[in-house]
C-alpha cells in the first residue's frame, strides 16, 4: 500500500492542483519536499495564559520531525494543534495559522473529525481500548464504514505487520489487548493508529513509557513507516531524536520577567544532524550538550 | 512511637524479631483486631438473621400455586397465592426501569461527555442529588396529583412515581462510572476520527457497562420493593391485572403492607411467602443482569 494518489484535501471547494508527491524510495530532502504543514505566527493559550508563541515551521512530507526541549516548552501542545486535539480542551484557542497542504486547518469549514482522521496520534501513555487485540486495530476502519469481515481481517493483518507486531499476536487476536506487554500495546496504538491509513502520524512521547528494548524496536518501526506516513514526533529523550529523525525542532520555555508564567518558544528549526552538531542558536547547544534542562 | 530501643541500634539483626515488639503495640494490635471483627459481627448478624428468619417463615408458604393464582378475597382463608402481586411488581417494575434507565444513562452521558462542569449540568447534578433525597411517599403524592387526580388509579402510575424514584439513583451512579473511564481511551478514540457521540457509544459506554448493569440494578431493586407511591398511586386488587393502563393492580411489597396487618394467620403467612419471594425476584434479577453484562464484557471488552 503506497500513499500516491490517497490525498484528498480536507475542503474539497478548495482544492488547489496540488501535485501528488512521489513515494518511496529515500526521504526527499527538507528542501525539495512538498509542505505537509506550514505553522506561521502559532499562538496558544489556556484561559488567560499563553502557552506558546510565535511558532514559525514547515513540515515536510516523508519525514521524521521530532520536537525536543525541556518539559513545558510548549512541543505537545504544538503537536496537539496538528490534529486539532487541543479542541478538546476547554479555554484553549489557537492564533496564528496551520495550513495543512495549503488548506487553513483551522479555517470554519473544516470538521475537525475528518481532520483527526487523516492525521493519527500516538500518545505518551500506551492507551489500547479495552476490547480484543483484533477489535484495537478495526476498530478505526469500522467507525469510518468498513462492515466486510474480510476487508477488516486484511486491514488488520495489514496495519499490525507494519506494526511489527503480527507474528506476536496472530493467534490470540480475540485475546484483549490489555494482556499484552507495554512495549507491544503501545505497538498495537500504531497499529490501530496506521489502520485507518492517516495522511500524518503524530507521537507524543511515544517511548516514555518503554524499556530500551521495546524503544528501539519502535524507533525501527518509525523508519519503516516513514515511506509511507510524514511522522512527527515528541521526545524528552534528544538521543532518540538524533537517531530517528530527519529535522529537529528545539523548544523553550521563556519565563516572564516577573518569574511567574512561562511562554513555549520555538528557538531552532533545522536538519536533525545540524541541530546536534553545530547549531545556531547558544540556548540549543547549551541544550544538546546536557548544560541545561 | 519514637523511642529509640537499645537493641535497635546494638543489634539489627534482632531488632526484627516480632519478639521485639513492645507489650503496647501488641496490645493496639489486638485491640484493633478485636474492635474490626466484633464490627463485622455486628454488621453480619441482622443481615443473616433476616434472610434466616424470611427463610424460616416465608420458604415454606411458597409453591408454584402461590406464585400463580390469585389473592384470597377474605383475609381469614390460609393457602395461596400471590400471582397478582408477582405479575404486578414484574410489570411495574419493568415499565418504571424502561422509564427511567434510559432517560437515567442519557442524562448521565450528558453530564459527563457534554456538559462537565458547566452550569446547565451543575444545575442538573445537584437537582439529582435533592430527589435522591426526596422521600418515596412525596413522590407519590406528586404523582397523585399530577396523574391519579387526571386519570386514575393504574399500574402505569405507578411507574411513574418509581421511575422518578429510581432516576436519580441511575443518573448518579451512572455518572460516577463513566467519571472511571479514563480519558485516554476518550482521545484514543477522538484522535482516530472518531465523533463524539460514536466515541460514547463505542468505546465510553460498553467500558462502563458492569458499573452501570451495578447502578442500575439497585434501582431496580429500590423500586420493586417501594409501597408508599405503589398504595396510593395503584391501588389493590386481588386478580392479575397485565393492563397497566387501566384499572388497579398490586404489587408484593403493597400486598406485604396489606397482608402484614391482617390478625389473621392465613394473611401473615402469605405476607412472609410475599417478603420472600420478592427477596428472591430481586435477587434473581440482580444476578441475571450482572450475568448478561459479564458476558457481554467479555464479548466486547469492559474495564
Amino acid at each position: 500500500m503506497t500513499t500516491t494518489g490517497r490525498y484528498v484535501p480536507l475542503v474539497l471547494e478548495r482544492r488547489d492542483d496540488e501535485t501528488t508527491p512521489a513515494s518511496g524510495g529515500a526521504a526527499p530532502d527538507a528542501a525539495t519536499a512538498p509542505a505537509v504543514f506550514d505553522l506561521d505566527g502559532l499562538e496558544v493559550h489556556y484561559g488567560e495564559y499563553r502557552a506558546v508563541r510565535d511558532v514559525d515551521l514547515r513540515i515536510a512530507e516523508h519525514q521524521i520531525t521530532a520536537f525536543i526541549g525541556p518539559s513545558g516548552c510548549g512541543k505537545t501542545t504544538v503537536l496537539r494543534c496538528l490534529n486539532r486535539m487541543n479542541d478538546l480542551i476547554p479555554g484553549c484557542r489557537v492564533g496564528g495559522s496551520i495550513r495543512y497542504h495549503g488548506v487553513d486547518l483551522m479555517g470554519e469549514d473544516v470538521d475537525p473529525v475528518e481532520v483527526r482522521r487523516r492525521i493519527g496520534m500516538v500518545f505518551q501513555k500506551p492507551n489500547p481500548f479495552p476490547k480484543s487485540i483484533y477489535d484495537n486495530v478495526a476498530f478505526g476502519p469500522k467507525i469510518g464504514g468498513v462492515r466486510d469481515r474480510g476487508t477488516l481481517d486484511g486491514i488488520v493483518e495489514d496495519a499490525l505487520r507494519k506494526a511489527a507486531l503480527w507474528e506476536e499476536v496472530k493467534d490470540r487476536l480475540r485475546k484483549s489487548a490489555l494482556s499484552l506487554s507495554g512495549g507491544q500495546q503501545q505497538r498495537l496504538c500504531i497499529a490501530r493508529t496506521i489502520a485507518v491509513q492517516p495522511e500524518v502520524v503524530l507521537m507524543d512521547e511515544p517511548c516514555s513509557a518503554l524499556d530500551p528494548i521495546a524503544t528501539a524496536r519502535i524507533e525501527d518501526l518509525m523508519q519503516q513507516l516513514k515511506a509511507d506516513y510524514t511522522i512527527v514526533i515528541v521526545t524528552h529523550n534528544m538521543q532518540q531524536a538524533a537517531r530517528v529523525s530527519d529535522r529537529t525542532a528545539f523548544f523553550t520555555a521563556e519565563v516572564s520577567t516577573a518569574g511567574d508564567t512561562r511562554t513555549g518558544v520555538l528557538v531552532e528549526f533545522d536538519a536533525t544532524d545540524k541541530i546536534f552538531s553545530n547549531p545556531g542558536d547558544e540556548r540549543t547547544e547549551n541544550y544538546v550538550t546536557g548544560r541545561f534542562g | 512511637m519514637s523511642r529509640p530501643s537499645a537493641a535497635m541500634t546494638a543489634e539489627p539483626g534482632i531488632a526484627i524479631l516480632a519478639s521485639q515488639l513492645t507489650a503496647t503495640r501488641r496490645g493496639k494490635d489486638l485491640a484493633a483486631s478485636l474492635w474490626m471483627w466484633g464490627a463485622l459481627l455486628v454488621a453480619i448478624v441482622p443481615l443473616g438473621a433476616i434472610v434466616l428468619y424470611l427463610i424460616q417463615l416465608g420458604a415454606g408458604v411458597i409453591s408454584l400455586e402461590f406464585v400463580t393464582s390469585s389473592i384470597p378475597i377474605s383475609p381469614r382463608e390460609k393457602g395461596p397465592g400471590m400471582g397478582p402481586a408477582v405479575a404486578g411488581t414484574l410489570l411495574l417494575t419493568g415499565l418504571a426501569s424502561a422509564l427511567a434507565i434510559p432517560l437515567g444513562v442519557l442524562a448521565a452521558v450528558y453530564l459527563n461527555e457534554y456538559g462537565k462542569r458547566g452550569r446547565l449540568a451543575t444545575v442538573v447534578r445537584f437537582l439529582a442529588d435533592v430527589m435522591t433525597g426526596v422521600p418515596s411517599i412525596v413522590m407519590g403524592l406528586f404523582i397523585y396529583s399530577v396523574w391519579v387526580l387526571h386519570f386514575g388509579l393504574s399500574g402505569f402510575a405507578g411507574a411513574l412515581a418509581l421511575a422518578c424514584l429510581m432516576l436519580p439513583i441511575v443518573i448518579r451512579s451512572t455518572e460516577e462510572m463513566l467519571r472511571l473511564v479514563p480519558d485516554e481511551l476518550r482521545q484514543a478514540s477522538l484522535a482516530l476520527g472518531n465523533t463524539t457521540w460514536r466515541t460514547v457509544v463505542t468505546v465510553v459506554l460498553p467500558a462502563a457497562l458492569p458499573g452501570i448493569v451495578s447502578g442500575a440494578m439497585l434501582a431496580v431493586a429500590r423500586a420493586a420493593g417501594e409501597t408508599a407511591p405503589v398504595l396510593f398511586c395503584v391501588g389493590i386488587v386481588s386478580d392479575v391485572n397485565w393492563n397497566a393502563f387501566s384499572g388497579s393492580n398490586t404489587t408484593l411489597s403493597a400486598q406485604i403492607f396489606a397482608n402484614a396487618q391482617s390478625p389473621f394467620v392465613g394473611a401473615q403467612d402469605r405476607a412472609w411467602g410475599a417478603a420472600f419471594t420478592l427477596v428472591v425476584l430481586v435477587f434473581l434479577l440482580t444476578v441475571g443482569a450482572r450475568f448478561v453484562s459479564a458476558r457481554f464484557t467479555r464479548k466486547r471488552g469492559g474495564l
